[in-house]
């Protein structure tokens, strides 16, 4: 049926893109570090736009430094630049990190970061917080080489390889779940915490981008995983790394190879039998069965799937987004009952194709079709053949979502057409749960708007 | 506090009230290290071409500067809506390695027949400066192929600020201007230039011109056209707004086709009443000098009554604005006039020295003037002013949130329409529903006085 659609067509343009900049990742998990910047080295511009973008998601101040260079500094080199901009924002923020992320422009015209800090750390007189330099962390993320996503990677794995050296043992537990809401990340922390562990979750941004309301305007959000921590995490008896793609494993990956810390890859723990293998993960870790509070929660969520599984039966869905949320996705669509009938994302990482297979394997009826590299002209395109009867995925899709005249649900980043993007649960039995009521009310609503009997009663 | 201000910034700062002369320093690059609220020339370029609907507007890049401008804009328009896609060369290592004239060409060969647009613009990002793209062939053959104009926008984000990119987009859109046929346009006609048609406000001022008898050619750019803009200098005359972003179109077709210009602002009742005035002077017809007076009494009695009720509540507030332009500024300064408010605070992105004097002028005693704010800056002066409403953009709002302040958008995401009589009602609503919402009681900053006198 899908013959000349599977083909895959191979645009030269893009048009709406279904990704973001590396450099924007990388900035996303900057924010996550106990009193860090973000600092872009590059153009003015860059720094504006993410900044902008960001904020129209988590509804929160998001400062981002750039060293903005300009023509002469794009001739000659971005370094002075770099290490005057460094001094101005270390002596005015009081910084206790700086996460330096480059940008296309300073990739291309070759400034070597690492060479630069070195100079800048021998030169330079500045003052951070309690007198001291910052911990300078620089990621390279070029974002002609891939999407916000790897940038994200990227980003952590620079903070892990520069920070953390091999320690003593013990006994915590790292935490890397990958870009996930801030209320995916207060969860999990909860999570470890009922299993008595003592975690360290990287990048932990669930307050400097989804802080409570204060009394002034901080310069330097408060939370953020602390620096102290993330100098121990090669000594904590394990590792929980949460994502199929290479990049997701990366630091995890470093932490085992120079730390000895025993790796668990997870997968993003979206609906149930994720959540299973997170939660065995844990127990095994732990030495302690499942509270009972969680196992309560993983109960609730089956009599819901049970109460609900009739709303979901053979319903189809497209799903898109970053490559590890869109697997995450279609595991628990496929364990629900939903056909997942496309599965697509910005990004290009290895092995997409495959994890949506095998996620999906023995639940669904018709294989699921899954593309890579795609834009929203091309997933607008799919989904006029394959007739989706709703959608999954950030605010980008409703364009297509609008066209076709079927629900939206909204998970993931960005999400700027509704209100509390950054308080969604995907991951865990709450995350599932959350998903699972968000997705039938989705299509009952739609029932219930499209039908004109006006049922009180779905 | 301390004032958070960079001892390098300080000229960019100015207190009115005070005896020094003033002197304010601008169209500085932005400082390395600090948080610029700044975009750059792309973002400048962008931002005015935009609303041209019926053009393909493709950004050749990597994929960022395209993927943060995709429908950001509330620009809306009556007819296509290309402009409403986001296209891009989304240049790869390769691309950056060899140059990336082959897929520019490969890009405009698959967009221009699938979408058919009238004219595509084709903007030039950081990295394309870099790599050395000859845009100017690659569009000209492009545009022989297809028998379309196809005009490269020289927008490299580093090679200045969004100043550099409205000279950019006005250099292109003069490229089509001048090529229309221009016979039927009659004498009383005008171009619309510097409004973006946001919230669909320049079919407010189109409405009230047309009530007054006079034709509009083009609107440059909000519900923008290619063969409009073709035969814009068939117009007797063009009404720029926003001066920054369109002027220097202006001056151009004044040189090279003796087209006057008129400055003009639509925001406020005041600036849009004087607007319609200095239109029907400049045709010196009595007929439409009438008409325009009894637009303005029928408008404003429209609009009195609800305004009087608002501003009862708004009567003292303090008010800070932070906007793109400074032209717009003025405007906002008399509209907060209107309503009984104070400026305390006024800054702009981009206005150069005579703009921050025509400012510091039109401002009470102790108003502070900025040019090219950080976030530390903006938040020192917010709480020193102890402001209660602050008018800026997207990236603003969090900093008065989290301070316990009202805040109201007057940028390009706005979805309510701000020009005209209607528009100084809705903006006095906005204003109102902010300032004068129960939250502000409960947030922690104004709380605390409360609590502690509960606690006395
Ligand atoms: S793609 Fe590159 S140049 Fe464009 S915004 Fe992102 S980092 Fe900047
Ligand atoms: S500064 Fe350059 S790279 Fe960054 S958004 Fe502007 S044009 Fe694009």
């Amino acid at each position: 049926m899908k013959s000349n659609l599977a083909e895959k067509r191979d645009y030269v343009s893009s048009t709406n893109a279904c990704k973001a900049c590396m450099s924007l990742g990388a900035c996303i998990a900057f924010k996550g570090i106990e009193g860090c910047v973000p600092f872009l080295h590059g153009s003015q511009g860059c720094a504006t736009y993410m900044r902008r973008y960001l904020i129209s998601h988590f509804r929160e101040p998001v400062d981002i430094a750039s060293s903005s260079l300009g023509e002469n500094d794009a001739v000659f080199g971005g370094g002075p630049n770099l290490k005057q901009g460094l001094v101005n924002m270390i002596n005015k923020y009081q910084a206790k990190a700086v996460g330096i992320a480059t940008t296309c422009l300073t990739e291309t015209i070759g400034d070597n970061v690492p060479a630069i800090v070195r100079e800048f750390l021998k030169e330079a007189k500045v003052e951070g917080a309690d007198g001291k330099m910052p911990a300078l962390i620089q990621a390279s993320t070029p974002s002609y080489a891939a999407t916000h996503m790897e940038g994200f990677h990227a980003a952590v794995k620079a903070t892990v390889a520069q920070l953390a050296k091999p320690v003593a043992r013990h006994g915590g537990v790292n935490i890397l779940p990958g870009f996930v809401s801030p209320a995916d990340i207060r969860y999990l922390l909860e999570v470890a915490k009922d299993f008595g562990l003592s975690a360290t979750l990287l990048p932990d941004y669930s307050r400097p981008l989804d802080a409570p309301a204060s009394t002034s305007y901080e310069i330097l959000p408060s939370g953020g995983t602390p620096l102290a921590d993330i100098k121990k995490m090669g000594g904590a008896a394990a590792t929980l790394s949460f994502g199929w793609t290479p990049d997701s494993q990366g630091a995890g990956r470093d932490l085992q190879e120079r730390c000895g810390v025993c790796l668990h890859s997870l997968g993003l723990p979206i609906g149930l039998r994720r959540s299973d293998a997170m939660f065995e993960a844990l127990e095994t870790v732990s030495k302690r069965p499942v509270p009972a509070r969680h196992a309560d929660e993983r109960g609730r969520l089956l009599d819901a799937m049970v109460d609900g599984h009739k709303y979901l039966s053979g319903q189809r869905a497209v799903v898109y987004g970053e490559q590890d949320m869109v697997i995450g996705l279609a595991s628990f669509l496929a364990e629900v009952g939903v056909q997942p009938v496309l599965c697509v994302s910005g990004g290009r990482s290895a092995g997409f194709r495959e994890n949506i297979e095998k996620v999906t394997e023995g639940l669904v009826r018709e294989p699921v079709m899954a593309e890579a590299g795609v834009d929203f002209y091309r997933i607008a395109e799919l989904s006029r053949e394959l007739k989706p009867d709703f959608m999954v995925g950030n605010s980008k899709g409703y364009v297509v979502a609008r066209e076709l005249d079927i629900p939206l649900v909204r998970v993931g980043f960005p999400i700027h057409d509704r209100f509390g993007g950054p308080r969604l649960h995907h991951l865990g039995y709450r995350g599932a749960q959350e998903l699972y009521d968000r997705v039938v009310n989705a299509l009952i609503e739609k029932k219930q708007n499209d039908s004109s009997v006006g049922y009180g009663y779905i | 506090m301390s004032r958070l201000i960079f001892e390098e910034r300080k000229d960019q700062f100015f207190e009115t009230g005070g005896d020094k002369p003033f002197r304010i320093s601008c169209d500085k690059q932005s400082l390395a290290g600090a948080v610029s609220q700044r975009a750059c020339v792309f973002c400048g370029s962008r931002v005015v071409l935009y609303p041209i609907a019926d053009a393909l507007h493709l950004i050749h890049g990597p994929i960022g500067c395209a993927s943060y401008t995709w429908d950001i804009r509330g620009a809306l328009s009556s007819g296509p809506e290309l402009h409403r896609y986001s296209f891009s060369t989304d240049l790869g290592e390769t691309d950056v390695i060899f140059g990336g004239e082959g897929k520019l060409t490969r890009a405009l060969d698959e967009l221009i027949p699938r979408h058919h647009p009238k004219a595509a613009f084709v903007y030039s990002t950081c990295i394309v400066g870099l790599i050395g793209d000859d845009l100017q062939a690659v569009c000209n053959k492009a545009s022989e192929r297809h028998g379309i104009p196809v005009i490269p926008v020289m927008s490299e984000g580093f090679k200045g600020n969004k100043r550099a990119g409205y000279y950019a987009a006005c250099n292109a859109m003069f490229q089509l201007v001048g090529t229309g046929d221009t016979r039927d346009i009659p004498p009383m006609s005008v171009n619309l230039l510097g409004d973006f048609n946001l919230a669909g406000e320049i079919w407010i001022i189109r409405e009230y011109l047309e009530r007054m008898g006079i034709t509009v050619v083009a609107n440059v750019t909000g519900d923008g056209r290619v063969a409009d803009l073709r035969r814009a200098h068939g117009a007797a005359l063009n009404l720029v707004q926003c001066s920054g972003s369109t002027m220097e179109l202006a001056k151009m077709m004044q040189e090279t086709y003796g087209t006057p210009f008129l400055r003009v602002s639509y925001l406020g009742a005041d600036d849009m009443a004087q607007a319609l005035y200095d239109v029907a002077d400049f045709f010196k017809s009595q007929s439409a000098m009438e008409k325009a007076q009894e637009l303005v009494r029928e408008e404003l009695a429209k609009i009195y009554p609800r305004l009087k009720e608002l501003r009862k509540d708004l009567e003292g507030k303090r008010a800070a604005l932070y906007v793109g332009g400074a032209f717009k500024a003025f405007s906002l300064i008399k509209a907060f006039r209107l309503l009984g408010m104070k400026v305390m605070l006024a800054g702009s992105q981009t206005g150069t020295q005579e703009d921050y004097e025509e400012l510091a002028a039109i401002c009470e005693p102790g108003t502070v003037i900025v040019d090219d704010a950080n976030p530390l800056e903006l938040m020192t002066y917010l709480i020193e002013k102890d402001v209660d409403v602050f008018v800026g953009g997207v990236k603003e709002r969090p900093i008065a949130y989290k301070l316990g302040i009202g805040f109201c958008d007057h940028n390009h995401e706005r979805k309510l329409a701000l020009e005209g009589f209607v528009g100084m009602l809705n903006f006095a609503e906005e204003i109102h529903a902010t300032a004068m919402s129960p939250v502000w009681r409960f947030t922690p900053r104004r709380a605390l006085p409360e609590l502690e006198e509960a606690a006395a």
